[in-house]
C-alpha cells in the first residue's frame, strides 16, 4: 500500500510540470514579459532601459523554456519557467498584482470556501442518495416515472437561475436571511444557510439521476436475485446489499471531488459575497492577474491528484477484492 | 447587400451537413435504424426533437448573414453598411427597430419608470409601440423578445460546434490510446490525466483571457465587430472543446481495451488485417454509440455553461446575444424596486426549454443506443 | 401426497407465452429433473414456484401448492418467509449469484437470522457441503474462494433455512467435470441426510442420469414428457427426447476418416508466461505460466483434441500456435516452414463465443470477405455460405438475425474463406444446445473428408472427443500429461487425472461404479505445486511425485505419459 502511495505520488510529479507548462504556455505565447513589464509600468513613454531594470528585478528576464546560451543543466534551469515553478512545489506564489502574498491570502480564503463547499457536499450527498433510494424502491411506478422527469427538469436550469431565484424568494419575499454578506464564526450560519441550501437544491436533479441509475444497474445482478431467494424484504435487499455493493462505482465520482472542495465554488461564494476562493479566483480572472491564476491552478491540479489518490484508497475501504490484493 | 460567411456559420453548416449525410448514410444501417425507430416510440423525445427542431430552424435562419446596400449617396459607389445582419434579423425587423428609449413590461403601453412628461409633469412617458413587446423591453430599449431569439444561435453553436471539435481528437485518441497500448497509450493517457487535473473554469478562464487578448492586439485581423465577436465565440467553443475531450476520450479508450479482446478482433488479426483496418472496421463502428451519446448528452451541458462562463465573464464577446449575457444584464436590475422580471424570465423559459428537451432527447437516445441501459 | 404440485402454470412476457401449461408434481425426498435446451422456459418456471421472475414477467395462469398451501394467494411477506426456509434456490453462476462484498459468514449467517437457526451453525454448514476449515472460509469473501467452493457456499447458504424442497437451476453447468462430480455427489448426499426433496433443472441427460428419480422434458415452453428416470433412459417416447438422445456425440455414427502420415503442424517446448507486476515500480514479480512446455504434432487432415478444465491454458496454447499470443518460448512448425509472425494463412481459428466472434455492425458478406481481401485470396461468399449449410443470398444479413449454431457456420465459412489446411478451434460447440452441437460437429467432420482438413480441437468436453479426434492431449495446469491415440487416452487412459477425469464425467448410463473422485480444485498457474502439478489432488501420489515433475514415459509407440508411477 505505501509503495502504491510513494508510486502515486511520484506520478503527479510529471502531471504537475505539465500543468505548469500549459499555464505557462497559454500566458507567455500572448503576453511577453516585455508586455507585462509595459503593462505594470504604465504604457506611455516606458524607457527600454526601465523594462530591462524591471524584468530583472522580477526574474523575467531569462528565456521562457529553453536557455541554449546556459552550461549543461542551466539550459533548463536558467529560465524563467524552471524558477516561477520550482517555487510553486513548495507552495510559494509570490504576490498578486496588488502587491499581497498570494499564499497568505489562500490560507485566509479557505476557510470561507469550506464553510459553504463542505455543507453543501455533505447534505447534497445524503439527499440526492436519499431521493435515489427512494425512487428505486418504488421503481416502475408513477412515482420512479414523476421523479426522473422531476429531475431532469431541475438539471435543465441554469445553476445561476437557483441563485438568482432562491436570493430573491428567501430574502425579498420572505425577509429570512440577509441576501449576502459573511461574518466570522457562530454568526457565519446565518449568511450560510442559503448559499448551503441553494448549493444543495442545484445538484439534487442531476445527483438523484445518476445515483438511481447506479443502483438499478446493481439491482439486475444475479447477487440481489439470491438475496432475495433467501427471503429477504426488498428494504434489506436494498440497504444491505445493493447500498454496499453501489458504494463502489459511486466513490468513483464522489471521492475525487472531496479535496477540490477547498477550492469553493465560484457562482455561489461571488453572487453571496463570501470571501472564499472561488470569489478570488473570479476577481483574479476579471483583474487578469495571471500570479494568482496560476497559483489557483497549481492548487487545483495538486488537489485533483490528491482525490484520485484518496478515491484509490477509498476503493480498499469497501471493495474486499481490492483490499486483499 | 452583400453576403457575409462567419467562419461559425461555415461550420454550423458544416455540422449540418454532416448530420443529414450521416442520417442519410444511417438509414441502410439495421443497428442505427431500429435504434432511432425505438427513440421515436417515445412520445417525450418526438415532442423534445420537435422542439429542438425549431430552435434549429431558428440557428440556420440567424446563421445567414448579409451586409445590407446602404442608401447610395449620390456620385459615390455604392457602399455596404459594416453592421452585419442575419435573415432572422430581416424577418424580425419590426422587432428589432422597435426599440424604446428604455425599459418597459411585457406588452405594456407606458414606459417603467417615471419622467418628467412633455408638459412638464412627472408620469409615465407613452411608449412608441404601446403593447407590441410580448417580453417587454430592457435598458436601452431593446425588445427582450428579439434578444431571446438572437440568443438561440448562440446557445446552439456552443452546444454543438463544442463536440464537432473535440469529437475528432477524443475519438482518435481514445482508440489508439485502447489498441495500441504501450507507451502510446502510456502518453495518451498523461495527456488527459494533466489536462483533467486543471480546474476546468480556471484553464477556460487563463485561456478566453489569453485568445481575447490576441483577438484586442489584431485588430486589422477582424472587418467587423461581427467578425471580432464570432471569432471569441468560436475560441471559446474550441476551449471548452479541448477542456471536455477528456471524459469522452477516456470512455472510448475503456472500451476499445473491452473490444481488442473481442473475438472477431482476434480473427481479424488471425488473417493478417492491419491495425488500422481493425481499428477502423471493427472498433470505430462498435464505439459509435457511445460517441452517439456523449454529443446528445454533451449539448445541454455546454448550453448551461455558456450561461455561468459568460456570467464569470469568460464566456462570449459581451455584444453577442446571448442567454448568459441576458441574464448578466438582467440579474442587476432584479434589486429595482419594482422589480424588473422579465428579461431574466424570458431568458429563463428559452433556455429551460433547449436544455430539457435537448436532455430528454438524450435520455431516449441513450435508452435506445446503450446496450447496458435498463430495458 | 405430494410436496409440490404444479398445475397449467404458464409465464407471460408481454405477448409471449415462454412457460406455457406446464404441470408437475415432486413428491418429499424426490429429485425431479427438468430438462431441456437452452430458452425452453426452465429457469422461468423455477423461479415462479419462487415468485421471483423478473419484472417484465408475469404468471399467466395456473396453480401451484406447496405444502398444502396455494402458493399464488400467499401475501408477499409469508412469502418471504417461504423463501429460503421452504423451500431454497441455488443458481447456474456462483461467481456472480454471491453479494462480493460481504463474507461468506455473514451470507449464510442472514439465513440463519431470517429462519430461526442458530447463528452458530455457519461453520457446520460450510463443515457439511465440505469446504476445508471452515472458521476461517466464514470469514473471506467469494472472490477468494474457488468456483466450486463458491458454489458449495451457495448450497450451504440454502441449507441454512432447512428446506424441504431445493431448486437447483443448472448448479454444476459452469463447473469443470472434475468438480461438477463433486457437487452432484455432495447433492445427492445431503438430500439423503436431510430427506429434502429437490428441482434439478439441467440441460445435461448425463446429469439427469445421476440424479433424477423422475424426469421432465420441456420444448418451447411445454412439458412434453414426465417420466420415471430408469423408463426414460430405457427409451424416451416423445420424439423430442428421442432427438435429444440421437443428438448426443457418443450415439453420433463416426465416419471413419484417417490422418495421412505426414506431419502438418508440430510443436514444441511453447511457453506462454503472463509477468505479474506488484509493488514500487512494478516490477515483474512472478509470472503465470499458462502454458508451460507443450508439445503436439498435428498430421494432415487429423484431429489433435486438447482436452482439460477451464484454466489449464488450452485457449492460452491455441492463440500462441498462431501468434496470437506472442510465445514465451518454443517453435511452432508449419508444413516443415518455422511460423515466427502472425497471420500465415494456412492457420486459422474458430472460436468459442458465437456472439463475440462476429462483428455486429457488419454484414455477412462483409466479414467472411475480409481475411480473403487481406490475404489477396479469390473466391466467392455465397458458395462458402452453401459449403457450411448455410444459403448464398445470407450474405447481406447481419449477425444478429442468426441464431448461435447458424452464426458458429458462418464463423467456420470465414476461416475456410482463406483456404487454410489447419483449423484451431477453441470450444466451437460449447456455447450451443446438444442438437445443434451435433450439427456443427457433423459439419466439422464432412469438411475434413471433402477438404482434408486438420483440425487442433481445443474442448474440455470428452463426448465430443471420442467423436471427432484421431489424437488426445490432456492438458493440466500449462502441461500435457498424457498423449496418444482416441483409444490409448480415452479407452485406456493411464494418468491418474485423466482417469479422474473420465470418471467424472456423467454418462447416461447412469453407471457410477468404480468411480475415482478426485478431491479439491486445480491450483492456480501462478503458484503450481511443488514436483507433479497434480500431486496434491493425486491418489496414487508417492514420495517422488513431491519433489520432481515426471519426464514423459513411451507406453506405446502412440502412448505418451507423464507420471511417476510409470517412469521406468
Ligand atoms: N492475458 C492474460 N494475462 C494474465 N493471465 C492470463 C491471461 N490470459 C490467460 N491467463 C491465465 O492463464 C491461464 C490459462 O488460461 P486459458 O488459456 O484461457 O485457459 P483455458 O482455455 O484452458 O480455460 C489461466 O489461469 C488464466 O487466468
Ligand atoms: S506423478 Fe505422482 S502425483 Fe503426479 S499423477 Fe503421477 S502418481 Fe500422481
Ligand atoms: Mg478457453
Amino acid at each position: 500500500m505505501l509503495a502504491y502511495i510513494v508510486r502515486r505520488l511520484l506520478y503527479a510529479v510529471p502531471i504537475l510540470i505539465g500543468v505548469n507548462l500549459i499555464t505557462f504556455a497559454l500566458f507567455f505565447v500572448v503576453n511577453t514579459p516585455d508586455d507585462m513589464a509595459r503593462m505594470q509600468l504604465g504604457v506611455k513613454r516606458v524607457t527600454p532601459e526601465a523594462i530591462e531594470k524591471w524584468k530583472v528585478e522580477r526574474g523575467y528576464d531569462q528565456p521562457l523554456f529553453w536557455n541554449g546560451g546556459a552550461a549543461g543543466l542551466g539550459k533548463a534551469t536558467e529560465t524563467i519557467f524552471y524558477r516561477k515553478s520550482v517555487r510553486m512545489f513548495v507552495f510559494d506564489f509570490g504576490r498578486a498584482d496588488d502587491g499581497r502574498d498570494i499564499a497568505r491570502e489562500i490560507t485566509m480564503r479557505m476557510g470561507p470556501s469550506l464553510a459553504v463547499a463542505l455543507p453543501v457536499f455533505l447534505l447534497g450527498l445524503f439527499a440526492t442518495i436519499s431521493f435515489a433510494l427512494l425512487l428505486v424502491y418504488f421503481r416502475a411506478s408513477y412515482l420512479d416515472a414523476a421523479g426522473v422527469v422531476a429531475c431532469v427538469a431541475m438539471m435543465s436550469i441554469s445553476g445561476l437561475f437557483y441563485i438568482i431565484g432562491g436570493q430573491w424568494l428567501v430574502s425579498k419575499i420572505w425577509h429570512l436571511v440577509p441576501i449576502s454578506g459573511y461574518a466570522e464564526g457562530l454568526t457565519a450560519g446565518k449568511f450560510l444557510v442559503l448559499p448551503v441550501l441553494i448549493g444543495v437544491i442545484g445538484g439534487i436533479g442531476s445527483g438523484t439521476r445518476w445515483y438511481r441509475t447506479i443502483f438499478l444497474e446493481e439491482i439486475g445482478k444475479d447477487y440481489v436475485r439470491t438475496a432475495r431467494a433467501k427471503g429477504l424484504s426488498e428494504r434489506l435487499v436494498l440497504f444491505r446489499h445493493v447500498l454496499r455493493n453501489a458504494l463502489i462505482p459511486i466513490l468513483t465520482g464522489v471521492v475525487v471531488v472531496i479535496p477540490t472542495l477547498f477550492m469553493g465554488s465560484l457562482l455561489i461564494e461571488s453572487f453571496f459575497g463570501i470571501p472564499g476562493l472561488g470569489s478570488y479566483t473570479i476577481d483574479a480572472i476579471n483583474a487578469q492577474d495571471f500570479a494568482v491564476v496560476r497559483s489557483m491552478v497549481f492548487i487545483g491540479s495538486c488537489l485533483y491528484i490528491v482525490g484520485l489518490l484518496l478515491t484509490d484508497i477509498s476503493y480498499t475501504l469497501v471493495d474486499p477484492r481490492i483490499r486483499f490484493q | 447587400m452583400k453576403p457575409v460567411l462567419l467562419w461559425s456559420d461555415a461550420l454550423f453548416f458544416l455540422l449540418i451537413a454532416v448530420a443529414v449525410g450521416g442520417a442519410w448514410w444511417g438509414r441502410r444501417q439495421a443497428h442505427l435504424r431500429a435504434g432511432w425507430a425505438q427513440v421515436w416510440t417515445s412520445r417525450r423525445a418526438r415532442i423534445s426533437a420537435v422542439v429542438l427542431g425549431i430552435f434549429f430552424v431558428i440557428g440556420c435562419v440567424d446563421s445567414l448573414h448579409y451586409r445590407p446596400l446602404l442608401p447610395q449617396e449620390e456620385g459615390k459607389p455604392p457602399a455596404h453598411s459594416v453592421e452585419v445582419l442575419s435573415a432572422l434579423d430581416a424577418l424580425l425587423m419590426p422587432l428589432k427597430a422597435n426599440t424604446e428609449k428604455t425599459y418597459s413590461a411585457p406588452l405594456a403601453n407606458e414606459l417603467f419608470a417615471k419622467e418628467t412628461l412633455d408638459d412638464g409633469s412627472r408620469g409615465f412617458p407613452a411608449l412608441k409601440y404601446p403593447g407590441a413587446h410580448v417580453f417587454g423591453t430592457d435598458k436601452v430599449g431593446q425588445d427582450v423578445f428579439y434578444l431571446t431569439l438572437k440568443s438561440i444561435r448562440t446557445g446552439l453553436l456552443i452546444g454543438t460546434l463544442t463536440t464537432l471539435i473535440m469529437l475528432p481528437a477524443a475519438v482518435l485518441l481514445g482508440i489508439v490510446a485502447g489498441y495500441l497500448g504501450g507507451w502510446v497509450d502510456d502518453l495518451i493517457q498523461y495527456l488527459y490525466t494533466t489536462l483533467n487535473s486543471i480546474p476546468g473554469v480556471l484553464l477556460i478562464a487563463a485561456s478566453v483571457l489569453m485568445m481575447q487578448v490576441i483577438i484586442d492586439t489584431h485588430p486589422d485581423w477582424f472587418a467587423t465587430a461581427a467578425e471580432r465577436a464570432d471569432a471569441r465565440l468560436l475560441a471559446l467553443c474550441a476551449i471548452l472543446g479541448v477542456t471536455s475531450w477528456t471524459g469522452l476520450c477516456r470512455l472510448l479508450r475503456g472500451e476499445t481495451l473491452k473490444l481488442r479482446e473481442m473475438e472477431y478482433v482476434q480473427a481479424a488479426r488471425a488473417f493478417g488485417v492491419s491495425r488500422l483496418a481493425i481499428m477502423l472496421r471493427h472498433v470505430l463502428p462498435n464505439v459509435m454509440h457511445i460517441v452517439l451519446i456523449a454529443v446528445v448528452m454533451d449539448f445541454s451541458g455546454l448550453v448551461l455553461a455558456e450561461a455561468v462562463l459568460s456570467y464569470v465573464g469568460v464566456g462570449v464577446d459581451p455584444n453577442t446575444i446571448s442567454f448568459g449575457t441576458m441574464i448578466n444584464a438582467a440579474r442587476l436590475e432584479l434589486a429595482r424596486e419594482p422589480m424588473v422580471w422579465w428579461s431574466l424570465a424570458a431568458a429563463f423559459v428559452f433556455m429551460f426549454a433547449m436544455v430539457l428537451a435537448a436532455n430528454l432527447l438524450a435520455d431516449a437516445v441513450r435508452d435506445a443506443f446503450d446496450p447496458r441501459a435498463a430495458k | 401426497m405430494s410436496l409440490l404440485g404444479v398445475r397449467d402454470l404458464s409465464v407471460a412476457i408481454g405477448a409471449l407465452m415462454p412457460v406455457d401449461g406446464v404441470s408437475f408434481e415432486i413428491a418429499p425426498g424426490e429429485t425431479f429433473a427438468l430438462l431441456g435446451e437452452s430458452g425452453c422456459g426452465k429457469s422461468l418456471t423455477a423461479l415462479s414456484l419462487m415468485r421471483l421472475l423478473p419484472p417484465a414477467a408475469h404468471i399467466a395462469r395456473g396453480e401451484v401448492n406447496f405444502d398444502g398451501r396455494d402458493l399464488f394467494s400467499i401475501p408477499e411477506s409469508g412469502m418471504r418467509e417461504l423463501r429460503g426456509g421452504g423451500m431454497a434456490m441455488i443458481f447456474q453462476e456462483p461467481a456472480t449469484s454471491l453479494n462480493p462484498v460481504m463474507t461468506i459468514g455473514d451470507q449464510i449467517g442472514e439465513v440463519l437470522r431470517l429462519h430461526g437457526g442458530r447463528p452458530g451453525r455457519v461453520s457446520e454448514l460450510l463443515e457439511a457441503v465440505g469446504i476445508p476449515d471452515p472458521e476461517r472460509r466464514a470469514t473471506e469473501y467469494p472472490f477468494q474462494l474457488s468456483g466450486g467452493m463458491k458454489q458449495r457456499a451457495m448450497i450451504a447458504m440454502a441449507l441454512a433455512g432447512e428446506p424441504k424442497l431445493l431448486i437447483a437451476d443448472e448448479p454444476t453447468t459452469a463447473l469443470d467435470v472434475t468438480i461438477q462430480a463433486q457437487v452432484l455427489d455432495l447433492l445427492k448426499d445431503l438430500q439423503r441426510q436431510m430427506g429434502m426433496a429437490m428441482l434439478l433443472i439441467t440441460h445435461d441427460l448425463g446429469v439427469v442420469a445421476r440424479m433424477a428419480d423422475r424426469v421432465g422434458v420441456m420444448h418451447g415452453g411445454r412439458l412434453v414428457e414426465v417420466a420415471e428416470a430408469k423408463a426414460f433412459f430405457r427409451g424416451p417416447s416423445h420424439p423430442y427426447s428421442q432427438r435429444l438422445f440421437a443428438a448426443l456425440p457418443e450415439n453420433l455414427a463416426k465416419p471413419a476418416s484417417q490422418p495421412q502420415d505426414q506431419t502438418l503442424l508440430e510443436v514444441d517446448n511453447l511457453a506462454v508466461h503472463f509477468p505479474i507486476r506488484r509493488g514500487f515500480l512494478q516490477r515483474t514479480v512472478g509470472c503465470i505460466k499458462a502454458v508451460d512446455g507443450v508439445a503436439l504434432k498435428v498430421s494432415r487432415g487429423g484431429t489433435l483434441a486438447v482436452v482439460g478444465e477451464s484454466g489449464c491454458g488450452k485457449t492460452t496454447a491455441g492463440k500462441a500456435v498462431l501468434h496470437l499470443l506472442p510465445p514465451t518460448a518454443g517453435t511452432v512448425q508449419f508444413a516443415g516452414q518455422a511460423v515466427t509472425t502472425l497471420a500465415p494463412r494456412q492457420m486459422q481459428m474458430v472460436f468459442q463465443d458465437p456472439f463475440g466472434s462476429l462483428n455486429p455492425r457488419l454484414r455477412i458478406g462483409q466479414i467472411i470477405a475480409e481475411g480473403m481481401r487481406a490475404q489477396g485470396v479469390a473466391g466467392e461468399v455465397g458458395a462458402l455460405l452453401e459449403q457450411v449449410g448455410l444459403e448464398a443470398s445470407m450474405v447481406a444479413r447481419y449477425p444478429h438475425e442468426f441464431s448461435g449454431g447458424q452464426r458458429q457456420r458462418i464463423a467456420i465459412a470465414r476461416a475456410l474463406a482463406v483456404n487454410p489446411q489447419l483449423l484451431v478451434c477453441d470450444e466451437p460447440t460449447s456455447a450451443l444446445d446438444v442438437s445443434v452441437q451435433a450439427q456443427i460437429l457433423r459439419l466439422l467432420r464432412d469438411l475434413q473428408d471433402s477438404r482434408g482438413l486438420a483440425y487442433l480441437f481445443i474442448t474440455h468436453n470428452i463426448a465430443v472427443v471420442d467423436y471427432l479426434a484421431h489424437n488426445v492431449a490432456v492438458m493440466y495446469l500449462g502441461r500435457i500429461v498424457e498423449q496418444g491415440t482416441v483409444d490409448d487416452v480415452l479407452r485406456n487412459a493411464r494418468h491418474p487425472y485423466t482417469q479422474a477425469l473420465m470418471a467424472a464425467v456423467p454418462r447416461i448410463d447412469g453407471i457410477v461404479g468404480q468411480r475415482l473422485l478426485v478431491p479439491g480444485d486445480p491450483p492456480s498457474p501462478a503458484n503450481p505445486p511443488a514436483g507433479c502439478h497434480f500431486q496434491p489432488r493425486c491418489p496414487h501420489a508417492l514420495a517422488v511425485c513431491r519433489e520432481t515433475y515426471p519426464e514423459a514415459t513411451a507406453l506405446s509407440g502412440s502412448h505418451a505419459v507423464r507420471c511417476h508411477l510409470f517412469a521406468a
